[in-house]
């Protein structure tokens, strides 16, 4: 079967690729474009670590195929960043040490700013419900949602 | 496997025809993918149907809203006009997963997996809706509690696919809820569930009403006769404890990890009154 090509967008830059339809967004993003930000944990949408933003929305790039981001906008964690200049929640979640070993943190930073982009000032049920699909086996997660609060306020310009 | 995402009913109707048994319907795809992933299913063809722009809206079509087979738990969640209608269905479909899951995971999708712990098919089915279904035959309509026959078994033919949820008018006076058990507060399937849709006559008896319980049979179940026991009733703590021994009568579940056949007939009885209560007291607010 020839493979398939498909014009994208991923973090703002235009971008072409060709995948097998059994490829994952997740299998496209790390093994063809070299993005390995994004981090295959479960492959089955239950542990966050692939969160990456189509169009606006948080999704599982395990859970979607390559072939359908054709015409779609895709956001990683290696679009978070401005160059060198951190994005606040990367900062504050150094200063709050939200994260040990770091497999989960690139999920979870992607669905904290899918967050706070809809909800400037989350309430922490309101933050741990969203993070509920992130799944983090070091922290106990205290750190990660003070964190994302602090980011918020911080954001706010508290 | 080949990759398709036609436009057009006709060319997915076309596709899923020529594809046979080996062919899949592909929405938000949260089941599917888990499915391809584990080697449960080996399609030679999956047909995307989020391309055609009726799978992906909401409308009201004569006062009835009609909701399309692939929008999202999120956008439904986002509407305020389907909220207001149909608050159970709305609230069954934003219970399922997480954030992520809530990004893709569409009603048809929850419906034609088939299994009988679906958060949003007795909530569908206590609303009476109907799947508009596409296929070689044209369009026809099937009431939700025909769709599926057991666990992964639809009634559907090759070459049909869902393409939208039609919802009978509202009446004044009416409101739906959807309640789910499960052992912690999110995130996980449904030991029992239940879909109550009432409605009141202007002196406050109950005119209508259909329960539906999910995870307690091969299929999420339409109980008419717990329904009954509410009709002419002001749902009074008398009716609603007949309404729950119908809805308990009416329970054929399995023993496993979540529950044991007992916990799971007594539970259906308690969540059903629960949900009765929650849409009486909705529909007293409602216009």
């Amino acid at each position: 079967m020839a493979k398939a090509h498909v014009t994208t967008t991923v973090n703002g830059d235009p971008v072409e690729f060709l995948c097998d339809a059994e490829q994952t967004l997740l299998d496209v993003l790390r093994d063809e474009l070299y993005l390995t930000g994004s981090k295959e944990g479960c492959g089955s949408g239950d542990c966050g670590a692939c969160s990456v933003i189509v169009d606006d929305r948080l999704v599982c790039a395990c859970l979607m195929l390559g072939v359908e981001a054709e015409g779609h906008s895709i956001e990683t964690i290696e679009g978070m960043a401005n160059g060198d200049q951190l994005h606040p929640l990367q900062t504050k979640f150094l200063e709050h040490a939200a994260l040990q070993c770091g497999v989960c943190t690139p999920g979870i930073l992607v669905a904290a700013k899918s967050l706070l982009e809809r909800n400037p000032d989350p309430t922490e049920i309101e933050v741990r419900y969203w993070l509920a699909g992130n799944l983090c086996r070091c922290t106990g997660y205290d750190k990660i949602v003070r964190a994302v609060l602090d980011t918020a306020q911080e954001m706010r310009g508290g | 496997m080949r990759y398709e995402a036609p436009e057009t009913i006709e060319g997915a109707v076309k596709l899923l025809a020529g594809g046979g048994p080996r062919g899949r319907v592909l929405a938000g795809g949260t089941d599917l993918l888990v499915q391809l992933r584990a080697g449960m299913i080996a399609p030679e063809l999956v047909v995307d149907i989020k391309r055609i722009d009726e799978t992906r809206e909401i409308r009201e079509e004569g006062g009835r809203l009609v909701i399309g087979a692939a929008v999202t738990g999120a956008e439904l969640g986002e509407h305020a006009a389907a909220k207001a209608m149909w608050p159970g269905v709305v609230e069954s479909a934003e219970l399922i997963g997480s954030t992520q899951i809530q990004g893709r995971a569409s009603l048809a999708g929850n419906l034609c997996n088939a299994s009988p712990a679906a958060d949003t098919v007795p909530a569908l089915v206590a609303a009476a809706a109907q799947c508009r279904i596409a296929g070689p035959g044209g369009v026809r309509r099937l009431p939700v509690e025909e769709v599926c026959t057991g666990p992964g078994q639809l009634s559907l033919d090759d070459g049909e696919f869902v393409v939208a949820f039609e919802f009978p008018e509202r009446r004044p006076r009416s409101a739906d809820a959807y309640l789910r058990f499960i052992p912690r507060t999110e995130m996980d399937i449904a030991v029992v569930g239940a879909g109550v849709n009432l409605s009141f006559d202007d002196s406050g008896r109950c005119a209508a009403a259909r329960v539906a319980l999910g995870a307690v049979a091969p299929t999420v179940i339409l109980v008419e006769a717990a329904g009954r026991a509410l009709v002419g009733t002001e749902c009074d703590d008398a009716a609603l404890q007949n309404m729950a021994a119908a809805a308990s009568a009416a329970c054929r579940p399995i023993d496993d990890k979540r529950g044991t056949v007992e916990y799971r007939t007594k539970v259906a009885g308690v969540l059903a009154t629960r949900a009765a209560k929650i849409a009486a007291q909705r529909a007293k607010g409602a216009r």
